[in-house]
């Protein structure tokens, strides 16, 4: 048992430590965070740094060289993943494309469409994003009602789509959509990618309950009239949509992982310094209890990643214990963004003119989000109870039946 | 980086489980309770034909030498099992005191008698219904001869010796104390998991020997009691994880309106949040387990980590399977008294949740390690 490196991973991180210092500057921790930055600005800052670790060949070290990667280990991708996050570098608007889009066409894409698609992704020069959720179908994905219908060498597709994040900073998209109402749900689901800008598809931002549309991590409604889409562009064989969707989602659990923000740091340096009922925050009683818990949550959410690290540098698959990530994360994020703001008292929740939001005001804005995006708080806990539990699946009102046929409501 | 017990480790891991369970598991711990005993003799008899005592005590001295690895599997097997033998008292508090801050001659005569059980040994610290501190320590040493009066001391009938936590001329001392010898009274005390027995120790100039230096108790003990905590939180872990295996298994058997319970999110969720804080602690252990066998400065913290992790786990899992198991939970025919007791016991016997709390903030406090 011990937290060294291999003399190989110890190589391989400082000379990801090496490039990384020579490119980015450290975290600046407790910084204030500017929701209301400009998009245009956010997406060409992103893109530079995206292509600056592609030219390296940082930018997806996992995949093969020919996709524009180095061919890297799980292991090595991690260790980069934990350098990489030291720094304060432009993140997130990518994670959709390469953590779900990429994956899904690396397993079902030609080898053509793999040369034409995947190196621009990498490189940040197209974004992809994620058009499964539906007004009648988050949750239960597969109750998802867009049509395909096949015309020729086509699809023509119509339909809505609701929550795709980036859909208006997009270049493609993955879809999941019904080429067939009169087969059970999940039989009749097919999977295509489809250019963002083809005649038929209108985005129009949704305003978020942080008050903005259109802005960094925003979701849209997506709107589909007789959108055109080559046969060439569907993923799996027609009718299998929920499989390859599937595998979409299990990636997607893997790369939400941990929710980033105010963390138990920043908790415990808010309560050395600053003052409550006429003395410092660290005494009291409550506070030391919250912060007790909050660090045994993320030191457990640390070491979990560790044992998993642990299983794949041996080989071995991990267990499944990572499946508790986002659940707790996201809800410390929540818990602790509450704790700052209270700090405030009367004034906790006055946003400073200059500064913007503090970390802890974003944290407790972005954190509800979190506990419903790539899975609910009750779906992951259905998942965890079902598949790592093995209890029985809940009965479904919708076994079996044609998907015309499925009770619907709201 | 590796995170993760050795093949061997893991084997001895699996041997222990098999061997508690082949030893008749809970049915053992059932007996001590309903017999009213102080612990299970065939069964802590068989676990010194093992060895199990000595894993830690140098070869030199009759003991296997192995690491602080070796216990903490072992640990968390006897926390799935219940096991009603004083493992924890005599090995984790007592010799590893012996260990660490026994003189030669101490080593000499106690480390090869634990090995074969002649010697058994305590660790006697509260003296009333309230945590310790340096300050409110009354029992004293005068010269060698120690007075005053231990409470809720684990195993002392059984135990032929205990390390005391005394109040000394230069401040705490932990003082070893023979248990047989004059001035030493011992009565037992009820206690609400009847699995364990705890005694009173009342001693009037009883003959004891220094452990360590003088002066240096306080720190000695807190020492000791980080070490122990991880060990403790391991049995923890290992006894959440059975209360939550008992909870699955009834919870697919059971029917109520024509399902099986366990199909209802109510128990699905329930059980969901049981595996979280589990899985929770047990990485908090394995970093527990790292800074204790590679003696790092971090022990304070992990140690502190791993216990509340597992306290907090152990208690979780111990009351939501009486829950999950209806009006059958709340019966003594049931197991899951057994567990809901023992978490509880187990919660307290270094120090209450909210101590170590407290242990884990000031440590924090320091060390701000967390990234
Ligand atoms: C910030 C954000 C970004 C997103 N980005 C994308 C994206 O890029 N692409 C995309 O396709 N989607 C995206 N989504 C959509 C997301 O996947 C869905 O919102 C989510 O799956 C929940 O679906 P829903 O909103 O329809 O809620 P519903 O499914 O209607 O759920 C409503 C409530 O009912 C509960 N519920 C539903 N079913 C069950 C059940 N079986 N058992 C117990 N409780 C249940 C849910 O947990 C929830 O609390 C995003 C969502 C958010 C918030
Ligand atoms: C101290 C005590 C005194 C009692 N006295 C009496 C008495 O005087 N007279 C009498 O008739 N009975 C009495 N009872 C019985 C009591 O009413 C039942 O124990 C109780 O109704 C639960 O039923 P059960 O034990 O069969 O558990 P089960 O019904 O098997 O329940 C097991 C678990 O499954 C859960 N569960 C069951 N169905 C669902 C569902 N649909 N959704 C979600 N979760 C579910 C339960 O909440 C529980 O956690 C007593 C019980 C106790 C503990």
């Amino acid at each position: 048992m011990d937290f060294n490196d291999t003399p190989d991973q110890a190589k391989f991180r400082a000379k990801c430590k090496e490039w990384l210092d020579s490119n980015a500057k450290l975290k600046d921790a407790g910084k204030r965070i500017n929701v209301e930055s400009n998009l245009e600005e956010l997406i060409a800052k992103a893109k530079v740094w995206q292509k600056k670790k592609y030219d390296a060949g940082w930018a997806m070290l996992h995949w093969p060289k020919e996709y524009g990667g180095i061919n890297a280990t799980p292991i090595e991708r991690i260790i980069w993943g934990q350098e990489e996050s030291k720094y304060d570098v432009p993140g997130s608007i990518f994670e959709i494309g390469l953590g779900m889009c990429g994956p899904v066409m690396m397993q079902y894409a030609s080898e053509e469409q793999k040369e034409r698609y995947l190196p621009p992704m990498a490189e940040g020069k197209e974004i992809w994003c994620q058009l499964f959720s539906e007004p009648s179908a988050g949750s239960d994905v597969a109750g998802l009602r867009s049509k395909a219908v096949k015309d020729g060498d086509e699809w023509v597709i119509n339909g809505q789509k609701v929550w795709t994040s980036g859909a208006h900073y997009s270049d493609y998209g993955i879809l999941v959509v019904r080429h067939d109402p009169d087969l059970e749900k999940h039989k009749g689901l097919t999977f295509f990618f489809v250019d963002m800008k083809s005649p038929g598809i209108t985005v129009k931002p949704i305003k978020q309950i942080t008050g903005t549309a259109g802005s960094g991590a925003g979701f849209n409604e997506v709107y589909f009239d007789d959108v055109r889409i080559p046969d060439s562009q569907r993923l799996g064989e027609i009718g299998d949509g929920w499989k390859v969707a599937i595998t979409t989602l299990m990636n997607e659990r893997l790369a939400v992982g941990d929710a980033k923000g105010a963390d138990v740091n920043e908790a415990l340096s808010l309560a050395k310094d600053k003052d409550d009922f006429g003395q410092l925050m660290i005494k009291n009683q409550a506070v030391r209890d919250k912060l007790a818990d909050w660090f045994c949550e993320a030191n457990g959410l640390k070491y979990t990643k560790f044992r998993t690290m642990s299983a794949l540098s041996k080989g071995e698959a991990p267990g499944p214990e990572a499946s508790i990530t986002k659940i707790v994360s996201a809800n410390k994020l929540q818990a602790i963004g509450n704790f700052g703001i209270d700090s405030g008292d009367m004034a906790g929740m006055l946003i400073d003119e200059e500064d913007g939001m503090s970390s802890f005001q974003a944290a407790w804005l972005g954190a509800p989000g979190l506990r419903i995006a790539g899975g609910t708080d009750e779906i992951l806990k259905n998942i965890i109870a079902e598949r790592v539990l093995g209890l029985p699946q809940d009965p479904r009102a919708d076994k079996g039946l044609p998907f015309k046929d499925i009770p619907s409501g709201k | 980086m590796n995170l993760d017990f050795s093949d061997d480790q893991k084997f001895l891991q699996d041997e222990a489980r098999k061997f508690f369970d082949k030893e008749g598991g809970l049915t053992n711990t059932r007996k001590v309770m309903d017999e009213s005993l102080s612990h299970d003799e065939a069964l802590w008899g068989k676990v010194l034909e093992l060895g199990w005592t000595g894993i830690r005590i140098p070869e030199e001295y009759g003991g296997l030498g192995l690491g602080h690895l070796e216990l903490c599997v072992i640990a968390e097997e006897i926390g799935r099992a219940l096991a009603p033998i004083p493992f924890s008292s005599s090995v984790y508090l007592f010799t590893e005191t012996i260990i660490k801050y026994g003189s030669e001659e101490i080593k000499k005569n106690v480390l090869p008698k634990l090995v074969t059980g002649e010697i058994v040994g305590t660790y006697a610290v509260a003296e009333d219904m309230s945590a310790i501190t340096e300050s409110t320590l009354s029992c004293a040493v005068e010269g060698d001869s120690v007075t005053g009066a231990k409470i809720a001391v684990p195993d002392a009938e059984l135990a032929t010796h205990a390390v005391v936590l005394v109040k000394g001329t230069k401040g705490p001392e932990l003082r070893l104390v023979d248990l047989n010898s004059d001035g030493v009274e011992i009565s037992l005390q009820k206690n609400l998991d009847k699995s364990r027995s705890f005694y009173k120790v009342a001693f009037n100039n009883a003959q004891s020997s220094l452990l360590g230096d003088q002066g240096s108790g306080w720190e000695s003990h807190v020492h000791i009691m980080d070490q122990a905590a991880v060990l403790f939180a391991f049995e923890q872990v290992g006894g959440s994880q059975q209360a939550l295996d008992m909870a699955k298994e009834y919870a697919m058997e059971r029917y109520a309106f024509g399902r099986q319970i366990g199909s209802y999110q109510a128990i699905k969720h329930k059980l969901a949040d049981m595996y979280v804080a589990v899985t929770l602690a047990k990485s908090n252990c394995y970093y527990g387990a790292w800074a204790l066998s590679s003696e790092s400065s971090e022990l304070p913290l992990a140690a502190a980590t791993s216990r509340v992790s597992a306290t907090k786990a152990f208690q979780l899992c111990a009351k939501e399977n009486i829950q999950t198991h209806g009006g059958n939970g709340f019966t003594w025919e049931y197991d899951c008294h057994l567990f809901y007791k023992r978490s509880k016991v187990l919660s307290l016997n270094l120090g209450s949740e909210a101590s170590w709390k407290e242990k884990l903030v000031s440590a924090m406090e320091k060390t701000n390690t967390l990234n």
